[in-house]
């Protein structure tokens, strides 16, 4: 971290920067990278190499198996369902807890944190439970002919479930901040509450938006716990990517697994930075917060 | 100068003292062992038990303590952990494909393991057997009503959970054994089956929950110990014991993991755990939690708590063992994967 490159690249930062009050940029810099390579890069990269321990071919095979390409087709589809559903009601309830105050309200707002804290076996077994044709949403639902246990629409609840607090709580300061002062000047000014709604808050709220449904995202990429009780495992049509990897690690194939880690990773990645550009984007345009 | 060579003196005092222990001249003091057993799931309570009497045992023969403790988890799950660094002195798992990645893959223990104690390094045996719902209501009798259209059928997928290969196999060795059967009916009957399970759980608890607690299916491919236990833990209202005609004989193989043991020094006592398990004490608290023991005697006091079944057969004899078993059936493009379309 102190190579002479970086040392001179630091130096121009100094310079061109503003003084700041508080003094560290070099020590805390030096320390978040070592943080980040200890916890992240270093095992990361293990993957990447691990993955090769089999030679290409053996990675190549893997990753373009039909059963693997449907397993990631619905890994990186439900979670995209998940994160979207979430967007539009996570919006609603962190709209309706910042806005107006009802009774039980503080109750509420901490029960959005439960998908947070409860583990997600205990998770994935209560929806279980509940979305299984005997179960008590199960029966009701089937006697309308959806099947939600045991099929790819489970799988999209079980990601909802856990998805829900990183779009609710990314929103709430952002909402908390937005003073309704702003809805009734646009109203003064003639505007519909859908358009209030759409031309003012909306564009506000974008930032913030795409953070949640990226967090929700990428959370929900990775789920496994809650996942496999619901989903019904069924090769081809219900089985998410992390079950396969954990199916490779079963027949000691370390290399076949972390192909599909390698696979998963780098599409992640690169959605996160296409949802980065794409707020970088909504901030300059729309000049918010 | 004084004060080195008095160190020197007490220095060959302890020495002393060391050999005199070392060569049990005297009165040694008692050692305090420790190991570590890493097992399966269903075995929790078996070695609960098992391990006070081995530490009883062992307290009286040598007047050494030994503390046991133990781990459980999926089978495979469980080798993974030893072979990345969990240091096991014994391991008690589900079946001997995963104690021979130990050898492949760890090369923690030699090659040969299985030859080291009698019965393949076996103590006990288990089998495969039908849970149904209490009066048997879709009268499930054997293999051939699985595939029956209209029968569901619960068990584990077999590329995730160890035990679920027994399953599997015994199905297949049930169809082998039908007039006319060989690999290409065999396939048949297994895709029929495994049409009918409308869950593949990623392991043996998770499909009794499936079966026990959400109701569905109205049969559960169990270990005979696993189902004896369900009945005894949920009481005999709610459920039967099916015995189909020919099943295969689930064996779950012991072994020491030398290379942990020569490091703990542990060898001797981890021997001797592993081996106490063939004794008729050792047995007698194998049968009382549903395994089958291979004491001849204690078996056939036991005789009346195991389902009867006419026909069992061994991996060895119809499978050529775990290795081939695994790479026809379970690895990637196998058997199980073609019933599922690929």
């Amino acid at each position: 971290m102190a190579t002479p490159a970086a040392a001179i690249e630091l130096n121009s930062l100094r310079r061109r920067s503003p003084r700041r009050v508080l003094p560290g940029f070099g020590l805390t810099l030096g320390y978040t990278m070592l943080y980040l390579s200890l916890l992240v890069l270093i095992p990361l990269s293990a993957v990447f190499i691990r993955s090769l321990g089999a030679g290409w071919g053996h990675f190549w095979d893997v990753v373009t198996d039909r059963r693997v390409l449907a397993a990631l087709r619905l890994s990186f589809g439900a979670s995209m369902m998940a994160a979207l559903i979430n967007v539009v009601f996570g919006l609603v309830v962190a709209w309706v807890l910042v806005r107006y105050t009802f009774p039980l309200k503080r109750l509420v707002d901490a029960s959005v944190d439960l998908p947070f804290a409860l583990p997600t076996a205990v998770a994935g077994i209560a929806l279980t439970a509940l979305y299984a044709p005997g179960g008590w949403l199960g029966v009701r639902l089937l006697s309308m002919g959806i099947k939600v246990a045991f099929t790819p629409l489970g799988v999209i609840v079980a990601l909802t479930f856990i998805g829900l607090p990183f779009v609710v709580r990314t929103l709430q300061p952002v909402l908390e901040d937005l003073d309704n002062e702003v809805e009734q000047a646009a109203a003064t000014l003639g505007a519909s509450a859908l358009q209030a709604f759409v031309r003012v808050i909306l564009p506000a709220l974008w930032p913030a938006l795409l953070t949640g449904f990226a967090l929700a995202f990428a959370r929900a990429v990775g789920e496994y716990g809650s996942v496999i009780f619901i989903a019904g495992n069924m090769p081809m049509k219900s089985e998410i990517a992390p079950l396969l990897i954990v199916t490779k690690l079963e027949q000691y194939d370390y290399a076949g697994a972390t192909a599909i880690a390698v696979v998963m990773l780098v599409a992640s990645f690169s959605l996160m930075l296409a949802i980065n550009a794409l707020q970088h984007w909504a901030l300059t345009r729309h000049g918010g917060r | 100068m004084i004060e080195h060579s008095a160190k020197r003196r007490a220095g060959r005092y302890i020495g002393f003292a060391l050999a005199l222990i070392l060569a049990g001249v005297g009165t040694a003091p008692a050692a305090t062992f420790k190991l570590l057993n890493v097992s399966y799931d269903p075995t929790r309570e078996l070695y609960e038990e098992y391990n006070k009497a081995f530490a009883a045992y062992w307290k009286g023969k040598t007047g050494d303590t030994v503390i046991v403790n133990q781990s459980h988890g999926g089978s495979g799950k469980q080798a993974r952990s030893v072979i990345d660094g969990l240091e096991a002195d014994v391991v008690t798992l589900a079946l001997a494909y995963d104690v021979d990645a130990l050898a492949n893959q760890g090369g923690l223990i030699p090659k040969n393991w299985q030859t080291r104690l009698p019965n393949n390094s076996t103590p006990y045996t288990s089998t495969i057997v039908f849970l149904v719902r209490k009066g048997n209501p879709k009268n499930i009798r054997d293999w051939n009503d699985l595939a029956r259209p209209g029968i569901a059928v619960i068990t584990p997928s077999p590329k995730t959970s160890g035990g679920a290969r027994w399953n599997y196999l015994a199905a297949w060795a049930w169809a082998l054994s039908q007039p006319g059967g060989n690999d290409a009916a065999a396939e048949a009957f297994v895709k029929k089956l495994y049409h009918n399970v409308p869950v593949l759980d990623s392991g043996a608890r998770g499909a009794t929950v499936t079966f026990v607690e959400r109701g569905i299916g109205d049969v559960l491919l169990a270990w005979e110990n696993e189902a004896y236990l369900a009945i005894k833990e949920l009481g005999p209202a709610k459920f039967d014991i099916v015995a189909p005609s020919l099943s295969i004989v689930a064996e779950p193989p012991v072994s020491v993991v030398d290379q942990n043991v020569d490091e703990h020094g542990t060898r001797k006592v981890a021997e001797e755990y592993l081996k106490y398990l063939y004794s008729p004490q050792g047995q007698e608290i194998v049968a009382r939690h549903f395994y089958r023991p291979r004491d001849p005697h204690v078996a056939a006091e036991h005789a009346a708590q195991f389902a009867s079944i006419a026909r069992l057969v061994t991996i060895d004899a119809v499978f050529g063992g775990w290795a081939k078993a695994q790479a026809t059936h379970f690895a990637d493009h196998g058997t199980f994967d073609r019933i599922y379309g690929q």
